[in-house]
């Protein structure tokens, strides 16, 4: 007997794409932003991906692990990240200098629904890291401004030093075509013009909603859903027009390790974007 | 499907011959009684007169721990050393329904390749058996099997009903065409057929499987799964015997004094505390009942829901194996309404005695 090869599958789905960094710079005190690009360069202009995808990103030697993709696919050949230090993977990147080699494999996940959102009222609340994840969003519907009806901004950070992107939204805020509402918990700097309070203080100052015609994405530290859910609710906008996008430990990203279970639904496959309702009927979720 | 008959002292003549490049793996009686599949040297160390191995067969195809590939800053070189042409004989058949779960896990979404190389190298022959008190195989459909083997034997008195399940299989009779005969009698069919029978009504433990996803969701928020936590040792043996269990870790090990790092799999369990922890400290399933939760909806909810059929194949393993009795028998008992204190409490005396 011989090894035989039946399989018609070339690729090995775990087998990273090696990848470059090519600018790294602090946003925060803790969140670093990274741009990447794939070392081969057709696999690079051809990374294709959707808003709210994730990649698994991996460091010699010390690991590997899921990061939302924070850049637009309306802008091809860099990928980006936002990355908060917190375990063995993200430390070891933060010890990585601009030109160093990572592992890159993805995307993956579902991704947010853009084409259903087309023609839509656009909200987005985020809070803090969330942004990672809805930059994507955020930049894409820009990039696309006539597919989509109203774009309205609502995001919150601690202090004003640890807001990420806090430059990117002062002049995103700048255009007419964005509704664009920045908020601190706390001002220790004296300096910030913006709203002060947490996120759901926001909510008064929007425009009048209208519920049917709105999808809100939402994503944050899991303290915020539950409050910015309920301001959601209030404005009437429906149950399955709610999308948040959700965190689990992953070890392959391709819906066989089974960490990122979730009753009968893998986070990689099925999510990390669900809706509210999802998230009311499968438990668990939040 | 073709059906021939091989007498049993022709049996080692033909693993003889099967297992001429491959290597041969069957049931061995290990010093404790207990059974496992090992490599075979010597064909008088098979012992067939077994009911169940300590792991089930998918420890040949996803070994506990292997080399996915090696890492280094000049590429990746993937590693299929665990990949090696065998013979796997005397599986049951909910071991076969296991791998049949395993074959459609890996296949979906994106192919497992070193799931699906090795199974595809691999030749499985199927063997018959008898049911003792833990087996539950008829309440799950599993203990009859019509696919998913390529070889399968039937033990009747002197002989054996060998039905030939893939092209491979049959290949593999032509090797030694002399030792099988075609000819099945009256007598052979009749014996079979009286020892299913037999079979059948052997079987002492029952569980009603259609109930539970209903019974998991309408007690989802029982106490029962609070006193089951408590009385749970976190201790993942459950998910380490468990034929359709297959989550696994993944590790960087840097190799000493070379460039590179090999990346291991190695299995894991949701039983563990770490299991749904991400960096930053947020751990999604902090107490053991909720881990235990994450188990039962898989196996008695999630896959019925999904496939139709439970993540069981009833081969009794969980219930030999869990040291506190925490089993699909003793859950699914609890989730029906018997008093799960009760329970607990029976098998305090056990323990005090």
């Amino acid at each position: 007997m011989k090894v035989v090869n039946k399989t018609n599958q070339t690729k090995n789905p775990f087998l990273p794409e090696p990848a470059r960094i090519v600018r790294m710079y602090p946003l925060t005190e803790d969140v670093k932003f990274f741009q990447v690009r794939l070392v081969d360069i057709e696999k690079s202009l051809s990374f294709q991906y959707r808003p709210g995808q994730f990649a698994m990103i991996s460091v010699l030697g010390a690991g590997e692990a899921p990061f939302s993709i924070s850049s637009t696919p309306s802008r091809p050949g860099l990928l980006e990240f936002c990355i908060r230090q917190t375990g063995t993977v993200t430390r070891a990147i933060f010890n990585l200098k601009e030109n160093d080699l990572i592992g890159v494999r993805g995307p993956y996940g579902n991704g947010f629904p853009i084409e259903k959102m087309e023609g839509k009222d656009i909200l987005i609340v985020m809070g803090g890291l969330g942004a990672a994840p809805l930059r994507s969003v955020l930049l894409y519907c820009l990039d696309n401004r006539d597919l989509f009806g109203r774009v309205i901004l609502l995001h919150g950070a601690k202090r004003p030093a640890e807001m990420i992107f806090l430059q990117e939204f002062l002049d995103l805020k700048k255009r007419s075509d964005l509704e664009c509402y920045l908020t601190v918990d706390q001002d220790d700097t004296g300096q910030w013009v913006d709203n002060v309070g947490v996120v759901t203080t926001l909510f008064p100052q929007l425009k009048e909603i209208n519920p049917n015609q709105t999808v809100a994405l939402v994503c944050g530290p899991p303290v915020m859903y539950k409050f910015v859910i309920q301001e959601l609710l209030k404005l009437n906008i429906p149950k399955d027009q709610i999308l948040m996008t959700l965190e689990r430990r992953m070890k392959c990203g391709v819906g066989k390790c089974g960490h990122c279970a979730i009753d009968y639904i893998y986070t990689c496959l099925d999510g990390p974007v669900f809706t509210y309702w999802d998230v009311i009927h499968m438990r668990e979720l939040i | 499907m073709k059906i021939v008959k091989l007498k049993k002292e022709n049996l080692h003549p033909f693993l003889q011959a099967v297992s001429q490049d491959a290597e041969l793996w069957a049931p061995v009686r290990l010093s404790n009684n207990k059974h496992s599949f090992q490599l075979i040297d010597d064909f008088s160390k098979i012992d067939l007169d077994y009911t169940r191995t300590i792991l089930p067969p998918r420890k040949l195809f996803l070994p506990p721990e292997f080399n996915m590939f090696q890492a280094s800053f000049q590429g990746y070189q993937e590693d299929y050393s665990h990949v090696t042409p065998k013979v796997l004989f005397g599986v049951h058949p909910c071991d076969l329904h296991g791998l049949l779960i395993f074959d459609q896990f890996h296949r979906q979404a994106f192919e497992d390749p070193y799931y699906l190389k090795a199974r595809e190298n691999t030749l499985v022959f199927g063997h018959s058996c008898w049911p003792d008190e833990y087996c539950f195989c008829q309440s799950t459909h599993t203990h009859i099997i019509e696919e998913g083997y390529d070889l399968f034997f039937s033990e009747l008195d002197d002989y054996y009903l060998v039905w030939i399940g893939s092209s491979e299989g049959d290949d593999c009779l032509r090797l030694t065409p002399e030792l099988f005969e075609e000819s099945i009698s009256e007598e052979d069919i009749k014996s079979y057929i009286a020892w299913q029978e037999k079979r059948n009504r052997a079987f002492q433990l029952h569980i009603n499987f259609v109930s539970m996803p209903d019974l998991m969701e309408l007690r989802y928020h029982h106490p029962l799964w609070e006193v089951l936590g408590q009385a749970c040792l976190s201790c993942g043996s459950c998910s380490m015997v468990c034929p359709t269990c297959n989550c696994y870790n993944v590790n960087d090990h840097p190799v000493l004094g070379k460039n590179y790092s090999e990346i291991h799999r190695c299995w894991d369990s949701c039983m563990l505390e770490n299991y749904s922890a991400v960096a930053g400290g947020e751990n999604f399933r902090e107490k053991r009942s909720q881990r235990l939760k994450l188990w039962y909806t898989h196996k008695l909810q999630a896959y019925i829901s999904k496939y139709g059929k439970p993540a069981c194949v009833g081969c009794g393993r969980c219930l030999v194996t869990c040291p506190v009795d925490i089993n699909i028998y003793t859950v699914s008992r609890a989730l029906e309404g018997e008093q799960v204190d009760a329970f607990w409490n029976r098998l305090a005396n056990e323990v005090k005695q």
